[in-house]
């Protein structure tokens, strides 16, 4: 139905996808795990909510980034929650991402615009 | 506070609260805890309220641009829907507007339907309107006496010559006594009104209306006190009027005190006055009608001896009545017909959206089979059906806009309104939610069957609809035939109508006679001689310009003029009441010629007719067969006015009162003879028939005039033939009307039949491809689906036929004698809706004969 996308058309990426993508390079993880993960990360600078990371969650999966996890933990108090991973797709948009915000770095710093200085 | 937050969650679109509501409302669990329970229901709506707007937001866009793309593979479906909306919408909107501005909306005067005119008129019955004015006596008498009025008012209507301000002026104006203008609850823009019942200095003062002061004064800021001449008398202007008033009529711009004269209190017959009233707050206008049948009583026994008729009557009604009944038909016609029109919208509509949901079954079917949920298709339904609801809509406004201005030349300007209607927003809102429901409602049709039963049931029926449905689609084009049928024969009807009376003989011959008025004021030429100079000077030099066969001057033109009426008597001849009358002008020579109005019998007026001769009279076949009905009228004398006049000629009848109403027997006297006693009748109106261009006349005769009295005015410059064109112009605009909306119904029958075929031939495609397999004949076929087009066609004209007939007779009184069951307009209407129905038939058909027997072995 929807058309197939591109790796250069998904790009650039909005900065709380480029967090989810991070969040679920290491494995897969269920929602509150990312949000965590990302508040930890960013030294609490960024706080999802539920409603911002699932309304996210719900695009990246009909993008194709991201793909729920069939299996289920064991542990009871676990037991309905959605994991989540990334798809050979999101790897790939994932890895697209770093590369452009690394060459725009490297742009940067060749003009003298290093962190740190005003 | 995890209840709180669940019932946030309803905020989100149901299909995301569905899939993620759990997962949701766990982390959020997780996020608050150790919060106290304010922060975390500030959490809460922080968090829900602006995703919950955005993932709407998601969608609507998601359906927009799926709603974008499916229109655009159906470009003809999307345009017909738009355009069905949009002539529906916009046609009623319009011609609502219009009806509401002149039926229904109160008159701008506070407490409208307290302000109520008093006429003369028989004490039985009586017909609409004003019958008669009133003569000062009888005012007097019911003001005196009646117990119903808060204040009764008279005012009597009359042209004057204004010299001031800029060139000299013809100005339409009332003279009204001080009460008038009080009791419609108006007050001036600027200055005063006038009062000389108790301020004798205010006899001679004016009260303009805004348009005078804007034209003739610049606006001058400085008006009040300056003096200006009316009809010779200086009057000084105290008061300018708002912009908005308009009263009596449209063109009047000039109001002075009416002064009645104690002689004018002497004759009862003398009647000249209307009358304005506004009832007590606590009395009804049936009660007031009562008061007045009292008075009426009480009166003819007292003084119904001095009347003509042997007793006083009156006619009474509210000032917004004043309408003629012909308007009020008419108006509830075009709005039976505009309503007629938006049920066809709405039933064409309808049709649309079924036959596409039919096709779209199978489409949504596959959408629920792979995951979509009912809630989510219905939206998506729901959007598309809004989009094309919106775009209809704005296109109807824009056709609303576009034909108010047009619709608005059939308003009266007889009616004390603001003289433009404009869009009514109400009606506009109407119109647009009832096709907007219809979109909404037909437009689910598709993913209500859908989620309404298992998905594997649809595909497997592939594009095949059901037969309740396909009768549901006939029913609603046979619906759609009967409005077309009953708006084509009442356009019909009016059609004939105004044929026959555009065929009427008036008399005369109207072509190539330019007409201009040039009204004397009344102090300057009161006297016979320098009026008759007047006349004289101008007529020979008129007479006397290259291209003018003829000229004359009258006191009234027919058809402008339609009152003019005196009573006659013969000596020795008792007289039956009811043709006592008879309709007088004075005038010049060679009116006859002029007008083209054969004389039958003696001769013309000439020079020697003035006043120290025989008074004497030319009057029509009519009149001579009313009133000597077994003896030769020539050399008769009658006696009107006081006076006994000898016939010296007959001429030919004419119809003064209009194409359409009854005209009294005319008679005829020279001006040279009509001295003071027929004061309010002098001649004013010049007719020039021309051998050439009328226009190039203008100007030397409006020289002729200013060489024998600069001072004097002229106004009213118009052809005879258009004169006598506009007694049609009300119905032939009406009719366009009319003809509009009935051309539209048909053109959306058509399209309905057409539409209905079409899809049912594709759907049966592969039956039919069977049978053509089979050996059956094309043609065969084609005439199957004309047919059926038939079919439909008579099941809407039987009844169409029947209810116009209820409808024609309903408009009786504007079918100038066409019977209501006029055969040759039913007929016709007939022939017209089955050749209608055969062409929208032909391509189907066409498409069905030709079908490939190959379809009936294809799969879906």
């Amino acid at each position: 139905m929807s058309l197939e996308p591109t790796i250069e058309g998904m790009l650039p990426l909005p900065p709380a996808t480029l967090h989810i993508l991070l969040a679920l390079a290491d494995g897969e993880r269920h929602g509150y795990a990312i949000i965590q993960d990302v508040e930890t990360r960013t030294d609490g600078e960024l706080r999802m909510s539920a409603g911002t990371l699932y309304r996210s969650v719900a695009r990246m999966v009909e993008q194709g980034l991201i793909i729920e996890v069939a299996k289920r933990r064991t542990r009871a108090e676990d037991e309905r929650r959605r994991y989540y991973r990334l798809t050979p797709f999101g790897t790939a948009v994932a890895r697209a991402e770093v590369r452009r915000l690394s060459n725009l770095l490297r742009d940067a710093r060749s003009r003298g615009l290093t962190p740190g200085v005003a | 506070m995890t209840r709180f937050y669940r019932t946030l969650l309803r905020l989100y679109p149901s299909s995301f609260r569905e899939e993620y509501a759990a997962e949701l409302t766990r982390t959020y669990q997780n996020s608050i805890r150790g919060r106290g329970s304010f922060g975390a229901a500030v959490a809460a709506i922080a968090d829900v309220v602006p995703n919950a707007v955005a993932a709407h937001w998601t969608i609507l866009v998601q359906d927009l641009r799926y709603t974008m793309r499916t229109l655009s593979g159906s470009r003809g479906f999307a345009i017909a829907t738009v355009l069905v909306t949009a002539l529906g919408v916009g046609a009623n909107t319009a011609t609502f507007s219009v009806a509401d501005f002149v039926l229904l909306r109160p008159l701008q005067f506070p407490r409208p339907d307290e302000i109520v005119r008093l006429c003369q008129g028989p004490r039985q019955g009586g017909g609409w309107g004003c019958m008669n004015e009133l003569s000062p006596a009888n005012w007097r008498d019911v003001k005196a006496t009646n117990r119903s009025f808060a204040s009764l008012g008279a005012y009597t209507g009359g042209a004057m010559n204004l010299v001031g301000g800029g060139e000299p002026v013809r100005v339409s104006g009332q003279q009204l006594t001080p009460e008038v203008l009080p009791l419609l609850g108006v007050r001036p823009l600027v200055g005063r009104f006038f009062d000389p019942a108790t301020n004798t200095e205010d006899e001679r003062t004016a009260v303009i209306g805004y348009g005078l002061w804007q034209t003739q004064f610049g606006g001058d800021p400085d008006i009040l006190g300056k003096t200006v001449s009316l009809d010779g008398t200086p009057y000084v202007i105290i008061g300018v009027m708002p912009s908005q008033f308009r009263w009596p009529r449209e063109d009047v711009q000039l109001y002075t005190p009416l002064l009645l004269r104690e002689d004018q209190f002497e004759d009862r017959n003398n009647t000249f006055l209307q009358g304005i009233a506004r009832l007590k707050p606590d009395v009804t206008f049936e009660q007031a009608r009562a008061d007045l049948g009292a008075i009426s009583d009480r009166m003819t026994k007292e003084v119904g001896a001095e009347m003509d008729d042997g007793e006083v009557g009156f006619s009474f009604f509210r000032q917004r009545d004043e309408m003629s009944p012909r308007y009020r038909i008419m108006l509830v016609a075009l709005c039976g017909a505009s309503l007629a029109l938006l049920l066809l919208t709405c039933a064409n509509l309808a049709n649309l959206l079924l036959a596409r949901s039919a096709g779209r079954e199978r489409e949504l079917a596959v959408r629920a089979a792979l995951g979509a949920g009912r809630e989510r298709l219905m939206r998506q339904m729901l959007t598309e059906s809004l989009l094309l609801a919106l775009l209809g809509g704005l296109a109807g406004a824009v056709l609303a806009w576009l034909t108010v201005p047009l619709l608005a030349q059939m308003v009266p300007n007889t009616l004390p309104i603001e003289s433009q209607p404009t869009v009514d927003m109400r009606a506009f809102g109407i119109a647009a939610v009832l096709s907007a429901l219809t979109g909404l409602g037909f437009g689910l049709v598709p993913a209500l069957r859908v989620g309404g039963r298992s998905g594997l049931a649809a595909l497997r029926e592939g594009t095949r609809g059901s037969g309740r449905r396909k009768g549901l689609r006939t029913m609603l084009v046979a619906f759609e035939v009967t409005v077309s049928v009953i708006l084509l024969v009442s356009s019909g009807l009016l059609i004939r109508a105004v044929w026959r009376v555009q065929s009427v003989d008036p008399g005369f011959t109207p072509s190539s006679v330019l007409t201009m008025s040039t009204p004397l004021p009344m102090p300057k030429y009161e006297d016979v001689v320098p009026r008759v100079r007047f006349y004289e000077g101008v007529l020979a030099d008129v007479r006397a310009l290259p291209g003018v066969e003829s000229a004359a001057y009258t006191s009234g033109l027919p058809m402008v003029m339609t009152g003019g009426i005196t009573r006659i008597q013969i000596q020795g001849v008792e007289v039956p009441r009811d043709v006592q009358t008879s309709s007088i002008r004075i005038v010049s020579s060679q009116l006859f010629s002029t007008f083209r109005i054969p004389i039958r019998r003696g001769r013309d007026f000439s020079a020697g007719d003035t006043r120290d001769r025989p008074d004497v009279a030319i009057v029509s076949e009519s009149f001579a067969k009313t009133y000597w009905p077994n003896a030769d009228a020539m050399g008769q004398s009658f006696q009107t006015r006081n006076r006994t006049w000898t016939i010296v000629g007959i001429v030919g009848d004419i119809l003064v009162r209009g194409l359409e109403r009854t005209s009294e027997p005319q008679m005829y006297v020279p001006a040279a003879q009509a001295d003071s006693i027929l004061g309010i009748y002098t001649p004013k109106d010049l007719a020039i028939r021309t051998t050439r261009d009328a226009a190039s006349l203008i100007g030397p005769v409006r020289e002729i005039i200013r060489r024998n009295d600069p001072q004097q005015p002229v106004s009213n410059v118009r052809m005879l033939a258009d004169v006598v064109g506009n007694q049609t112009l009300d119905r032939r605009s009406q009719l366009r009307v009319l003809l509009a909306l009935a051309v539209l119904a048909l053109l959306l029958a058509a399209v309905g039949i057409h539409g209905l075929l079409a899809f049912t031939v594709a759907q049966r495609d592969r039956e039919i491809g069977v049978r053509l397999a089979l050996g059956a004949d094309p043609a065969a076929v084609a005439r199957m689906v004309v047919g059926e087009g038939v079919r439909m066609a008579l099941i809407g004209v039987i009844p169409g036929i029947a209810i116009s007939f209820v409808a024609a007779r309903g408009m009786r009184a504007l079918l100038f004698g066409i019977p209501a069951a006029d055969p040759l307009t039913f007929s016709a209407v007939a022939v017209l809706c089955f050749a209608v129905v055969v062409v929208a038939c032909v391509r189907p058909a066409w498409r069905a004969a030709r079908i490939a027997p190959i379809n009936a072995l294809r799969a879906d």
